[in-house]
């Protein structure tokens, strides 16, 4: 059964058509990787899904439920739509406890020894117990994109976005984010859309890669045919500057 | 002075007691209001924008003095009756809550709009991000120009001498019209508006070396 489904959409800011006619299925479980050039929509196709982005026409079926339908509760979805930005975000006036905390308490208003017990758990899944009673502006920023997915993962998601989550971490930190989404691709029965410039490690995680170019879905395929046999010549070009490097 | 301020002693206080009522029942009010319509002018919902907007544009750019006569001389003639004290504390309400919300609104600005988005997509409606978030940020970010509002609130509340609101001000005109002591009621008065205003000066710094 499909988590997401892009029907036909379109998306503008003004008269900038930013995704061309999307249609595209992802099923429960699966974990794809968007890549891209950058300007190529990778971004605003992630943030569509839990509605951070709207859509001009089309339909977007999450988890069962239309986002272009009025009735639609957006807030609902978001709770089971995770997201993991490029730049952390992190509640800045909150500890990292809080940070995990504070979601799970106002909005599935859950008891606060069990809101605490999870979050202390993902807290050390994350290798940062010690780190609890800090203020994010005392972490690195590798540590707090790592707070930033523990406190994604305390409203229990059935479905993670992952916004280019190592592009703002100094090279030396990137693995062990990399590694903490690894390990959440592998454990889980998530759905999770992740869009990264790397290449490695997108052959490692994903089941299907889909390249995105100019609003478009260039590729969309298994990860080993899609770096192996990609059919499309703009896929290849891509590839080929890419993986040079 | 001394005799003056040994004689006038229970008229001084009185004004002063008046002056800090409506100071303080104006600081909270025009809080409340400005923090209200500083949310208002940043939220996506175009009504309340304009309601926000609108507000502040006319309460900023009306002198206080007209406000407060259109309290006191107005609002009796055709809605209801109040006092001089009344007219001047709900007017100097409105026009101090139109400055609190620039000020506010400028704050709610400066914060990085993923601090927004990251609540949001937590599942945060607009109001809880706002109250739990994006507020406590911008709150501490205008302390410094928040704490000249309330100061300037202090001092404008001397509005209230014109439409006989018993304050400071209004002691001070009276007993120097009595005594002709004019230099020495003035500088009295000035000396219990220094009284409120240096602590306020000094709790704002306060606030803002505590949460930096």
């Amino acid at each position: 059964m499909a988590m997401i489904e892009f029907r036909n959409v379109q998306k503008y800011y003004g008269k900038f058509h930013a995704l061309k006619n999307i249609n595209l299925k992802i099923d429960k479980g699966e974990t794809v990787v968007l890549i891209g050039p950058s300007g190529s929509g990778k971004s605003t196709l992630v943030r569509t899904i839990n509605g951070l982005e709207d859509i001009q026409e089309g339909h977007l079926i999450v988890n069962g439920e239309d986002l272009t339908d009025k009735k639609t509760d957006i807030n609902q979805i978001r709770t089971d739509v995770g997201m993991v930005f490029q730049h952390f975000n992190l509640y800045a006036n909150k500890d990292v406890l809080e940070n995990v905390m504070i979601a799970p308490r106002i909005v599935l208003k859950k008891s606060e020894d069990e809101n605490r017990k999870t979050a202390l758990q993902l807290l050390e899944r994350v290798g940062l117990s010690d780190k609890a009673h800090n203020m994010p502006s005392q972490i690195s920023g590798g540590q707090e994109q790592r707070v930033a997915i523990a406190r994604s993962l305390a409203m229990k998601p059935k479905c993670m976005l992952f916004d280019e989550p190592t592009s703002a971490l100094d090279p030396e930190m990137i693995e062990d984010v990399l590694d903490v989404i690894k390990q959440i691709t592998e454990q889980s029965d998530m759905t999770s859309i992740i869009v990264t410039h790397k290449m490695w490690f997108a052959q490692e995680v994903a089941n299907r890669v889909i390249f995105l170019d100019d609003g478009q879905i260039i590729e969309d395929r298994k990860t080993n045919e899609f770096f192996e046999h990609p059919e499309n010549e703009r896929t290849r070009k891509f590839l080929s500057k890419i993986l040079g490097h | 002075m001394i005799t003056l301020l040994r004689t006038y002693w229970s008229t001084f206080l009185t004004g002063f007691g008046w002056t800090i009522l409506s100071s303080c029942i104006a600081l909270v009010a025009s809080l409340l209001i400005g923090s209200i319509m500083a949310v208002f002018e940043v939220v996506p919902n175009k009504t309340l924008r304009t309601i926000g907007t609108v507000y502040v544009e006319i309460f900023r750019n009306i002198p206080l003095l007209v406000i407060v006569s259109f309290f006191y001389l107005v609002i009796p003639m055709y809605v209801v009756k109040i006092n001089g004290f009344t007219a001047g504390t709900i007017g100097l309400t409105i026009y101090t809550s139109a400055f609190i919300a620039e000020t506010v609104r400028s704050g709610i600005k400066s914060i990085n709009i993923g601090q927004m988005e990251a609540s949001r997509a937590m599942g945060m409606k607009y109001v809880q991000a706002m109250r739990f978030i994006v507020l406590p940020q911008a709150f501490k970010v205008v302390i410094p120009p928040l704490g000249n509002q309330f100061i300037n609130l202090v001092k404008n509340s001397s509005v209230l001498a014109f439409v006989a609101g018993f304050d400071l001000m209004y002691q001070g005109n009276a007993i120097a019209s009595q005594t002709f002591a004019t230099v020495n009621t003035y500088l009295i008065v000035g000396a219990f508006y220094l009284v409120i205003t240096l602590p306020i000066s000094y709790y704002m710094r306060h606030l803002e070396k505590r949460l930096a």
